[in-house]
C-alpha cells in the first residue's frame, strides 16, 4: 500500500501582508510531495481552524511576521481545542525572537522556524511529527 | 565613444587573452558568477561590451553630463558637491507619544528629515478598538486613529523645518489631510508643508498586500489627492513609487526596475485620463528603491531607472518642463539580506549596500538597523545605521565627484542590459492587457513567487552563500545585542485614548463630515477635500475608511495571485 500524502494547511493569520515566505514554504512542500492548501491572507483563527478541519489536514502552518505573534498563535490553539481539532500539527514562522519561540513551543506550537531556517529542515519536521502523530492514533 | 577600428582591433585581442585565460577556467573559487538576481556575468567586460559604444552621439545619447538627459548620471549637475542626499531614518512604533520621542531623538542625532512608520491596523484602515486589531496596535509601527494621535506626534516638531515622509498606501490621504491638519494648527501655510506620501496601491496589489479597496477606486483617491496637492501643497511628494517592497517579496533586480516603473506609468496615465496636465503633476512624483546586496547590479539599476524615466516622460508623456524627466528617489537597504544569526554581520551589510545607493546618486537613504530580522530597532542599532551613512557622507570620499563609476564597461554594459530587460517586462506587461490586469491574472505575482522560490534553492544547494547562515555557521551562537520590545499596555493605552477622544469629539460634526465623504465617493467631486474635513471634525481612520469600504468594497486576492510559484 502506497503511504498516504501528508496534507498541509498554510494561512497568514492577522494583518500582515508578508507573503514571501509562506509561498516559498507552499513550494518547497509541494516539491517535497504533500498536498498543500495555502488560505491566503488575513486569516481569522476561526477561518483558519474551520478550513483545517474540512481539509482534514495533518497539519497547519501560519505565518507571522508583524509581531502579534503572542496573540495569534495562542487564539489558533485555543480555537483548535474548542473545536476538537487539537490532534492537528500546528507550526509556524516569522520574526519571532528566541523567548517567545519557547513560550510558543511550551503553550502548544509544535514548532517554530525563524529567519534562515532551510525548507529542508521544516519538510523534515513535518515528515516526522505527521508519522509520529499517525502511529499514535494507531495505538488508539 | 569608441572608434570602430579600434573596437575591431579590441575584437581580435580579446580572442588572444581569452584563449590565454582558457586554462584558468576550470579552476573556480565561486560555484558560479551570478549577480543576487541569478543574472551570469561574462568572463571580463571591455569597450565592445557596450552596445552601440562607436556611434559617434553615444555618450550624448547615454551617458552624457549629470543633470542632463538622460539623466544617467544623476538628477544634479554637481550631485553631492553641493547638497548631499537626506538621511532619513524609517521610525515609528507603539503610541503616538514614543514615536514622538524617538523623531526628537533622530533630529538631534543629526537627522535630515523623518519618516513615520506605521502600525498594521492604521495601513489596513482599523482603529485600535477593533477586533481586528488584536495584538497589533503599536506592533511594527506608531498607531494613529485620529488628528489628535498626529498632534502628539509632531508635538514640538516644526513643519515647515522638516521634511516627512509617510509610509502608506491605502489610507494615504486620510494620513496626509490629518497632517496638513497639524500644520494648519501650527499656523504653517501648505505650500511651506515639505515631505512625501507613499500613497502607491499598485504595488501593495503585487507585493506587500497592504490593500482595502479594489484597485480603480483606488487609484481615484490618488488622482483626486495628486489634485489636491498640485493646487494647495506644491511641494508634497505625491506618490514614492515603490519597488522596495517588490523586491522584498522576492522579486530580481530588473524586476523591482520595470514593475516598479510600469506601475509610476500606470499612474501617470492615470492622471492624464483624469485630466491634469503631465508637467502639473510629474514633478511630484519620486521613486523608492532596494539597495540589496549586490553592489554593482544595484548601481546599474537605479542609472537605468533615471535613464528609462527621462526617454518614456520626454517622448511617451511628451512632457515639456525637464523636471518632468526625472527620476528622483529614495532607497532602503534590503531588509530582506539581513540575517538572524550573526546580527553584527548586518552592520556591514548595510553599509555596502548604502555605498550602493550612493554611488547610484539617490536622493534620501534609510540605512537598515542590524537588529531588524529579531525585532524593531533599538536606540542602539538605529544609531549605528544612521553613523553608517555619515561615514559614508563624511569619510569615503565618495561625494566628490557625481557617478563616479561612469565609464566603467561592466557599470555601462550592465546599465544597458537592465534597461533593454526592463523594456521586455513592459511589452510583456503591455500585451497582457496592461497593469491592472496583471495584477488579476497574477502575473507580476507569480513571477516575484518564482524568483523568491528560485533565490531559496540557490541557498539550499550552495550556489550562493549567506555568510553565517549557509556557511562560516556559529554553533550554538547567542544573542548579546538588545532587542526592543513592545510593551503590551501599549495597545491598551491605545484603545483607550482612541475611545476617550470618540467620546469627547463634537459627534454631530463627525456624522455630517462622515456623510459628505459617502456622497463624494459615489460622485465626482474631490475625495481628499471631504477626507480633509472629516480629519479636522476628529473623524478616525477607521470610520473614514468603513465609509469608502460600504461604497468601493473590498479586494481580495484572486487564485492566480495566491499561486506560490
Amino acid at each position: 500500500m502506497t503511504e498516504q500524502k501528508i496534507r498541509v494547511l498554510l494561512a497568514k493569520p492577522g494583518l500582515d501582508g508578508h507573503d514571501r515566505g509562506i509561498k516559498v514554504i507552499a513550494a518547497a512542500f509541494r516539491d517535497a510531495g504533500m498536498e498543500v492548501i495555502y488560505t491566503g491572507l488575513r486569516q481569522t483563527p476561526d477561518m483558519i481552524v474551520n478550513a483545517a478541519i474540512q481539509e482534514d489536514v495533518d497539519a497547519v502552518g501560519v505565518s507571522i511576521l508583524s509581531g502579534a505573534h503572542m496573540t495569534l498563535f495562542p487564539a489558533i490553539l485555543d480555537m483548535m481545542k474548542e473545536k476538537g481539532a487539537d490532534d492537528i500539527i500546528l507550526f509556524g514562522g516569522g520574526i519571532i525572537p528566541d523567548d517567545d519561540k519557547e513560550k510558543l513551543e511550551k503553550l502548544g506550537v509544535a514548532k517554530v522556524f525563524t529567519p534562515g531556517a532551510p525548507t529542508e529542515e521544516a519538510i523534515e519536521f513535518i515528515r516526522k511529527a505527521v508519522k509520529a502523530k499517525n502511529e499514535k492514533d494507531k495505538l488508539v | 565613444m569608441f572608434s570602430k577600428k579600434f573596437l575591431d582591433k579590441l575584437k581580435e585581442d580579446k580572442a588572444t587573452w581569452s584563449k590565454k585565460a582558457e586554462k584558468f577556467k576550470d579552476k573556480k573559487s565561486m560555484p558560479r558568477f551570478f549577480t543576487v538576481s541569478s543574472v551570469d556575468i561574462d568572463d571580463l567586460y571591455t569597450p565592445d561590451s557596450i552596445k552601440g559604444a562607436d556611434a559617434d552621439d553615444h555618450f550624448e545619447k547615454n551617458i552624457n553630463f549629470p543633470g542632463e538627459f538622460p539623466y544617467t548620471r544623476g538628477v544634479h549637475h554637481t550631485m553631492y558637491r553641493s547638497r548631499l542626499w537626506t538621511m532619513r531614518q524609517f521610525a515609528g512604533m507603539g503610541t503616538p507619544r514614543q514615536t514622538n520621542k524617538r523623531f526628537h531623538y533622530i533630529l538631534k542625532q543629526g537627522g535630515t528629515g523623518l519618516s513615520t512608520a506605521f502600525d498594521l491596523p492604521t495601513l489596513m484602515g482599523y482603529d485600535s478598538d477593533h477586533s481586528r486589531s488584536l495584538g497589533e496596535v503599536g506592533k511594527c509601527g506608531v498607531a494613529v486613529d485620529t488628528l489628535a494621535d498626529m498632534e502628539i506626534i509632531f508635538d514640538g516638531i516644526e513643519l515647515d523645518k522638516v521634511s516627512t515622509s509617510m509610509t502608506i498606501n491605502s489610507p494615504a490621504s486620510i494620513l496626509l489631510a490629518m497632517y496638513l491638519a497639524v500644520a494648519e494648527k501650527q499656523g504653517i501655510p501648505f505650500k511651506k508643508v515639505r515631505g512625501t506620501l507613499q500613497n502607491d496601491i499598485l504595488k501593495e496589489y503585487i507585493a506587500q498586500k497592504e490593500f482595502i479597496y479594489p484597485p480603480r477606486p483606488s487609484i481615484r483617491l490618488i488622482t483626486d489627492m495628486m489634485d489636491y496637492c498640485t493646487k494647495h501643497v506644491p511641494q508634497w511628494n505625491t506618490i514614492s513609487i515603490s519597488g522596495y517592497h517588490i523586491r522584498e517579496a522576492g522579486a530580481t533586480a530588473v524586476q523591482e526596475l520595470a514593475f516598479t516603473l510600469a506601475d509610476g506609468f500606470q499612474y501617470i496615465e492615470s492622471a492624464i485620463e483624469d485630466g491634469q496636465d503631465v508637467d502639473d503633476f510629474a514633478p511630484r512624483l519620486s521613486y523608492f528603491f532596494n539597495a540589496h546586496s549586490d553592489f554593482f547590479e544595484e548601481i546599474c539599476k537605479y542609472r537605468a531607472a533615471r535613464r528609462i524615466v527621462a526617454k518614456r516622460m520626454r517622448y511617451k508623456y511628451k512632457a515639456k518642463d525637464p523636471k518632468s524627466w526625472l527620476c528622483r528617489f529614495h532607497t532602503q537597504t534590503a531588509g530582506c539580506s539581513l540575517t538572524a544569526q550573526q546580527p553584527e554581520n548586518n552592520i556591514i551589510r548595510v553599509a555596502l549596500q548604502a555605498m550602493s545607493g550612493v554611488l547610484g546618486g539617490t536622493q534620501s537613504l534609510h540605512t537598515n538597523s542590524m537588529d531588524e530580522t529579531l525585532a524593531l530597532p533599538s536606540e542602539k542599532a538605529v544609531t549605528i545605521a544612521l553613523r553608517t551613512q555619515q561615514i559614508i557622507a563624511y569619510e569615503t570620499g565618495v561625494t566628490n565627484t557625481p557617478d563616479p563609476l561612469a565609464g566603467s564597461y561592466y557599470i555601462e554594459a550592465l546599465t544597458d542590459q537592465m534597461e533593454a530587460e526592463a523594456e521586455k517586462y513592459f511589452e510583456e506587461i503591455e500585451s497582457r492587457g496592461g497593469v491592472l490586469q496583471c495584477i488579476e491574472e497574477g502575473f507580476f505575482q507569480q513571477e516575484i513567487a518564482r524568483a523568491a522560490y528560485r533565490h531559496q534553492l540557490e541557498l539550499e544547494k550552495k550556489d550562493r552563500i549567506i555568510v553565517g547562515v549557509n556557511d562560516f555557521v556559529m554553533e550554538n551562537e547567542e544573542i548579546d545585542i538588545p532587542v526592543l520590545k513592545i510593551d503590551p499596555e501599549t495597545e491598551k493605552e491605545q484603545v483607550a485614548f482612541v475611545k476617550k477622544i470618540k467620546a469627547e469629539r463634537d459627534n454631530g460634526a463627525v456624522q455630517e463630515t462622515l456623510a459628505k465623504l459617502r456622497e463624494v465617493s459615489k460622485n465626482d467631486g474631490n475625495t481628499f477635500e471631504a477626507l480633509y474635513e472629516c480629519s479636522k471634525a476628529y473623524a478616525s481612520v477607521g470610520e473614514m475608511c468603513d465609509v469608502l469600504r460600504e461604497e468601493w468594497g473590498e479586494y481580495v486576492e484572486t487564485a492566480a495571485a495566491m499561486k506560490p510559484c
